[in-house]
């Protein structure tokens, strides 16, 4: 009976196609295996020294704007270079897409008011930045607006304790002078952090028997703000300010927020909120106007209608284009180097790789990095969004 | 069976193709094409940049014609393809450009490890620092705390954390692409002072606003920038012909060889080095694989290595007369071996 049923090797359909997947496979393989062997035959063949012994070398030059590692010129290696452009690339990604989220929701929403001038201005807003090459841009804010209009160091323009200049925006920086009372601070800080969320789950149960509404946001926010500050003189003003001081060329200490991040922050932040924009309208206008009646209908105010019924639908629409907007602006980034920030690509694939001549691993390394980090965007983004979706039960 | 003995043929086919070295041979290529590819910066004046005609200018592309009337006959048959500092070697390693002549720096690092072989020296230079002139600067070691606009990924930028550090003083690179988005961001403010080699400072106060005058030249050299045309390593006739080339223009000035009167030298050599420059004696051409009227060509079209300076580095306001880059008979180090 088995006898019978057994089909001979060569005519199983499921052996066959496994056969071919695996010598598919191996021809794939075998194909970049020999382009690599091929690029380092041919590299050796013309002299050109590869590998990664260049990452213990001292860099022999300085690097500007750091502002969460400490690069020393003299001592710093290479590949603390590569992770300086690392910190400096996620550091304008992440400024970026919050400026820019944030920008584009506005015009979006804006974009669908009743009100004729304000619609068409972000109509006007969206067609100028979204079909203009985005290099253009940054190069325009930066070389015909800031440079020109921001002054030199000694006549900054001051406010208070912060300067602007054509040199960046400085900033007094707060440094922790009583490490104990800070300690302190930081620990009646998170106190006051469990009892808002206590207060909000009593406000929440409240709501759900009673129907009364607390202002829980603004309470809370008034309690961090309020309290905080009140904490802060408890603990014994534990903090001191580092103020930047006019020097010889420009202000010393203190932070500061170079022109270059500036402007490069702001072209993006412009150009992908016009993106950002357009997805949010179509994801309002997606949601049924059914919708808003029927929750008007129930007694919702025009507020809770938006906030309650109309976005969290909308958001389902939103999101998914808004992740390659932000996996956009994150490569879009590398741009920099036409104004002279010091992300991964001016630094690691520009400098470094001029000075070291080792394209195929630097290049490779940072195609790895751009590719991580959209990755890594991308999974987040896509976990909130199967958060959001629609549930069926 | 059929169908994995197809993927088979394909795959070694697309093997081959992957495998494919580049020729050697860049004389032949040259001639083949009919066109040399010389790799400038594309926007120096005085080394190259464009003219109001379109055509490449300066004491750069000037090496390139005279390299292409030497092999070609011709110095007209020449394109120039503008490269960034970043993209200038893997240009040349690749094949891109036949040449590389754009102001580059010889160095251990770049001869050794980059596959490449420096020639001879167009043009001697060396590092400074350029301040605007109100600012009162008068030497490098006022410049402690300085932000410095300076193009990235260049030996400039090695040099200015070197100096810098020997001399205890602190400074913020402002990193550009290229040399004129430098002299941008000096115009506009973003640095106190803007570093290159001291020809370019030159050559890009011609192109600010405020002019020449506006700025200074700080008097300090802080480097060593001898540049000269590069070629890819492992074709030794090329890399004779570039260089020869280039002695070539320097040896005619020595003999007192012009455009201008070259050809009745060629007619009446003045002595034997005249007669072998010119190709009338000896097989000068034949030896470097190429005509006898080589150099004769480079010469005529070209004009010899003072002509080429008169109408390129000087007119960006150098002057050479004294300077390293005059001939080694008259104070300079320019001192090209004999063609014989």
């Amino acid at each position: 009976m088995t006898e019978r049923t057994r089909i001979p090797l060569h005519r199983d359909p499921k052996f066959r196609a496994l056969v071919i997947q695996i010598l598919a496979l191996a021809f794939v393989v075998y194909g970049f295996y020999s382009l690599f062997q091929t690029t380092v035959d041919n590299l050796v063949a013309r002299g050109i020294q590869t590998g990664t012994s260049f990452f213990d070398e001292v860099a022999p030059f300085q690097i500007g704007f750091s502002p969460f590692f400490d690069y020393k010129l003299g001592e710093s290696t290479y590949i603390d270079v590569f992770f300086v452009g690392i910190q400096n690339t996620i550091l304008v990604a992440v400024l970026g897409i919050v400026a820019a989220t944030l920008l584009g929701f506005f015009i979006g929403v804006v974009r669908l008011s009743p009100n004729w001038l304000i619609s068409r201005g972000a109509l006007a807003y969206i067609e100028i930045f979204r079909n203009v090459p985005l290099l253009l841009q940054i190069m325009f804010w930066n070389f015909a607006i800031f440079l020109p209009s921001l002054p030199a160091p000694k006549n900054s323009i001051e406010m208070g304790a912060f300067y602007l200049n054509a040199r960046g925006f400085h900033t007094p920086l707060p440094v922790i002078d009583d490490s104990t009372g800070f300690a302190l601070w930081m620990a009646m800080l998170a106190v006051l952090g469990v009892g808002l969320i206590v207060f909000a789950r009593r406000a929440k149960v409240r709501f759900q028997e009673t129907g009364q509404q607390l202002p829980v946001v603004w309470i809370s926010l008034g309690a961090i703000i309020g309290g905080g500050y009140i904490l802060y003189l408890i603990a014994g003003s534990p903090l001191i300010f580092d103020e930047p001081v006019l020097g010889r060329f420009n202000f010393k200490g203190g932070g500061q927020l170079p022109l270059p991040l500036f402007s490069l922050w702001f072209a993006l932040t412009l150009y992908t909120a016009a993106f950002i924009a357009e997805n949010v309208r179509a994801g309002i206008q997606s949601v049924s106007h059914g919708q808003t009646e029927a929750s008007h209908a129930l007694g919702l105010s025009r507020k809770d209608t938006v906030r309650l019924v109309t976005i969290p639908q909308a958001l389902r629409v939103i999101i998914p284009p808004t992740i390659s907007q932000y996996l956009n602006l994150t490569k879009n980034s590398s741009l920099a180097v036409a104004v002279g920030y010091e992300e991964l690509v001016a630094v690691w694939a520009g400098i470094t790789l001029n000075q070291t001549g080792q394209a195929l691993v630097i290049i490779g390394m940072t195609v790895a990095v751009y590719e991580c980090l959209s990755l890594f965007t991308s999974f987040v983004l896509n976990w909130y969004n199967k958060r959001i979706q629609l549930t069926e039960r | 069976m059929k169908f994995s003995a197809k993927i088979a043929t394909t795959v070694a086919a697309s093997a081959v193709a992957v495998a494919q070295v580049a020729s050697a041979g860049t004389l032949d290529d040259v001639k083949a094409r009919g066109e040399l590819k010389c790799g400038v910066s594309g926007g120096v004046p005085g080394f190259s940049a464009p003219d109001d005609a379109g055509r490449m200018q300066g004491i750069d592309a000037a090496v390139c014609d005279a390299i292409a009337a030497a092999v070609l006959g011709d110095a007209s048959k020449v394109t120039f393809i503008p490269l960034t500092a970043k993209e200038r070697f893997t240009a040349l390693a690749s094949g891109e450009v036949d040449v590389l002549s754009r102001n580059t720096t010889h160095t251990l690092t770049r001869e050794a490890s980059l596959g490449l072989n420096f020639t001879y020296y167009n043009y001697i230079d060396g590092q400074g620092f350029m301040v605007m002139k109100d600012s009162g600067i008068k030497s490098t070691l006022e410049l402690d705390g300085a932000s410095i606009c300076v193009q990235a990924g260049t030996t400039t930028e090695l040099n200015m954390a070197d100096y810098f550090r020997n001399n205890n003083m602190s400074f913020t690179p402002v990193g550009y692409e290229t040399s004129s988005q430098t002299r941008e961001g000096f115009e506009g403010g973003a640095c106190d002072v803007l570093t290159s080699d001291k020809s370019q400072l030159a050559a890009l106060s011609t192109e600010m606003k405020v002019g020449p005058a506006g700025v200074t030249i700080l008097p300090e050299t802080i480097s060593k920038e001898p540049l000269g045309p590069v070629v890819r390593q492992g074709d030794d006739q090329w890399m004779d012909i570039v260089s020869m080339t280039l002695y070539a223009l320097i040896n005619a000035e020595e003999l007192g060889i012009t455009s201008g009167n070259i050809d009745n030298l060629k007619a009446n050599p003045s002595n034997p080095n005249v007669a072998r420059l010119v190709g009338t004696e000896g097989n000068m051409g034949e030896l470097l694989g190429l005509g006898a009227d080589w150099s004769y060509n480079a010469i005529k079209q070209v004009g010899n290595y003072g002509e080429i300076y008169e109408r390129t580095v000087a007119k960006i306001g150098i002057p050479r007369a004294g300077s390293v880059n005059d001939l080694w008979t008259r104070g300079g180090i320019l001192y090209a071996p004999p063609i014989r």
